[in-house]
């Protein structure tokens, strides 16, 4: 072990974290080479990319890549740099197109990033081969879609996609078994939320059973005073039904809920919601409407498998977050050590009624929304992490809530005795040490 | 000195004293269509409630119907098939005001102070129950050492109500919808 190796693995102890992995931007610099540039990232979603040509440019860490659809109807992820000069190649969002083309001097690649032209090329010195595979938009070592979700590895060995994902596949699953017609794509546009702090305290929100109580009272209860007299087109009535929801009272979200974590950083915490609008029931009649779509294209059996599995946020470490149950996705992007930008997806599920998909978007409103009453007050807790953690002070971190009382789960995995155990805190230490240190397997150090 | 503090404290309190909302004008009872005047001194008012941080006055000038929208994308159609900023009906406006008076909300502490200028007006179409009003505005919003700069353009449906102006609808397009954004709290 070197020994930068050594001094990561001193930042990490039972149930304590330095706060320099949330500060110290050298630490930061080393997250983006051995994290975000070595293990799988999830890129976008194939719905995202339909036909040959569609692309959509995104990041992997910092790194601007470009998701494409191949003409051969491969799925490609790039990397957005000229192997000229090394400009930008692809400026805007989204969109098609036949091949790619720097505008800086002509310089033109084909979708897989191989280079295809380059203008006046008799006056580059001799031996220079625009076949050189290294003047490309250099494809990622590895790219695998888990039905339809594209990740991809900067290194070109390593744990599968499936082994990385272990049990969280079955996350992504419940993502795609909800739709009728078992196909879901990405719509209804996206939000960019942003934050002064670091990247990893947003997933260690996103399991935390213990903060709504405090951290949402406001919008809790301007919810539940509100008269539901009040005119609604349905908007305001999904929206007031979620925030009162996460005034569940403290013996819910310690005992009811439940905290799963997996091998490689991941967990999911368990729903809370008993809300007959908000989660499927046959009390409302467009959940009706929908269970008879699923019943009549996967049998009752199979419908009532697919809606016994309640999953809240469901973390696939190191980016990507889900709300399966609600058709949410959230893409984390660490932007410096103390700025950070989520960006949220929501899929519509083929085959439900089209109404469902509405209250899909009246949902991510609130829950995911830059201006919703209950996530800016999460973006002022990531603000005043960021505060407290830069000051001189208390140098370690305590996350040890339930860490006694942790017990072995199925598939690898480790569950809170309590819902509100931080042991998906100390499961993400356990593996982002695993990654910066290159070890096979993760020390299991924090979490036992 | 007596006198002097005296009318310093009478300055305050006229600064401070908002606009009269603008009254209805009526031939024989009945309402006349809003003239470019009325519009500009109505949107004047509602901006200065914002920026004094009146909510709840700026809540009372809304239709019992009237609903507000913040689009997250340029020419948005509409706020049900896609995500929007803010996109409230009058029942979660009533909420949203609700929360921006509670003691609890974290992210408004320290609170916001606002400076809007608001410009442009122009009406867009007008008939004998409403206008469509088109404005432009600057907002600085200064919060925790720091200043952010929003801009855009105004949509207000206003209609005559209750005795007076009323917004039946608000669309704000800003400029930079489609940007990360830290959160939005207060209105624009």
């Amino acid at each position: 072990m070197t020994d930068i190796e050594d001094e990561l693995s001193r930042l990490i102890a039972p149930g304590r974290v330095h706060r320099r992995l949330y500060t110290d931007p050298a630490i930061f610099e080393m997250e983006m080479r051995r994290i975000f540039d070595a293990a799988w990232i999830y890129v976008g979603h194939e719905s995202q990319i339909r036909n040959p040509g569609d692309y959509f440019a995104t990041q992997m860490g910092r790194k601007p890549v470009v998701l494409v659809r191949d003409n051969d109807g491969t799925v490609r992820v790039i990397h957005n740099q000229c192997a000229h000069r090394g400009a930008l190649v692809v400026a805007t969002d989204k969109g098609n197109a036949p091949e790619f083309t720097c505008c800086y001097h002509g310089w033109t690649y084909h979708l897989d990033g191989r280079l295809k032209a380059v203008p006046l090329n008799h006056g580059y010195p001799q031996g220079f081969d625009p076949k050189d595979p290294k003047l490309a938009m250099l494809q990622a070592p590895r790219v695998k879609s888990y039905r339809g979700f594209v990740f991809a590895s900067g290194k070109s060995d390593g744990p599968s996609l499936e082994e990385w994902l272990g049990h969280m596949t079955t996350s992504l699953d419940d993502m795609i078994d909800r739709a009728p017609e078992g196909e879901i794509e990405a719509a209804g546009g996206v939000f960019k939320h942003a934050y002064d702090g670091n990247w990893k305290v947003y997933f260690e929100n996103l399991c935390d059973a213990a903060h709504p109580l405090f951290t949402h009272r406001s919008s809790i209860e301007a919810a539940q005073q509100q008269s539901d007299d009040v005119h609604s087109d349905g908007t305001g009535e999904i929206a007031i039904r979620q925030m009162r929801q996460n005034g569940a009272p403290y013996s819910f979200w310690e005992s009811q809920v439940g905290i799963w974590t997996y091998p490689n950083g991941h967990s999911y915490l368990g729903d809370y919601h008993d809300d007959s609008k908000l989660v499927a029931a046959l009390k409302d009649p467009v959940f009706r409407d929908y269970i008879a779509a699923l019943e009549k294209n996967k049998g009752k059996a199979e419908t009532k498998r697919i809606l016994e599995v309640r999953r809240w946020n469901s973390n696939i470490y190191p980016n990507v977050s889900l709300m399966s149950q609600f058709q949410q996705l959230r893409v984390v992007h660490p932007i410096a050590v103390n700025r950070t930008v989520v960006h949220t997806y929501s899929f519509r599920l083929k085959g439900a009624p089209e109404q469902m998909f509405r209250n899909t978007i009246s949902f991510a409103n609130i829950v995911n929304g830059t201006g919703s009453l209950v996530l800016t007050d999460d973006l002022e807790i990531y603000n005043r992490l960021d505060m407290g953690m830069s000051s001189e002070g208390a140098e370690w971190l305590q996350i040890g809530r339930g860490y006694r009382s942790d017990v072995p789960d199925t598939h690898g995995g480790r569950r809170g005795k309590n819902s509100t155990s931080e042991v998906y805190i100390r499961n993400m230490l356990d593996a982002w040490l695993g990654l910066m240190t290159d070890r096979q397997a993760a020390p299991a150090r924090a979490a036992s | 000195m007596a006198k002097g503090r005296k009318s310093k404290a009478k300055t305050a309190a006229r600064v401070r004293r908002p606009l009269p909302a603008p009254r209805p004008r009526t031939t024989r009872g009945r309402a006349v269509p809003l003239d470019q005047g009325s519009c500009e001194r109505f949107l004047l008012h509602e901006a200065r409630l914002l920026d004094e941080a009146r909510f709840d006055d700026w809540l009372a000038l809304f239709t019992p119907e009237g609903w507000y929208w913040v689009p997250s994308e340029p020419d948005q159609n509409n706020p049900h098939d896609t995500v929007s900023l803010i996109y409230d009906d009058r029942r979660l406006l009533e909420t949203r005001v609700r929360r921006l008076a509670s003691p609890r909300i974290y992210s408004q502490e320290p609170r916001s102070r606002t400076s809007r200028i608001v410009g442009n007006i122009s009406i867009e179409d007008s008939g004998s129950d409403g206008c469509t009003v088109r404005s432009k505005f600057v907002m600085i919003e200064y919060r925790r050492e720091s200043q952010r700069l929003f801009a855009g353009t105004a949509f207000h449906r206003l209609v005559w109500a209750d005795g007076g102006i009323r917004i039946a609808s608000k669309r704000v397009d800003l400029v930079n919808c489609d940007a990360p954004l830290d959160g939005i709290v207060v209105p624009f």
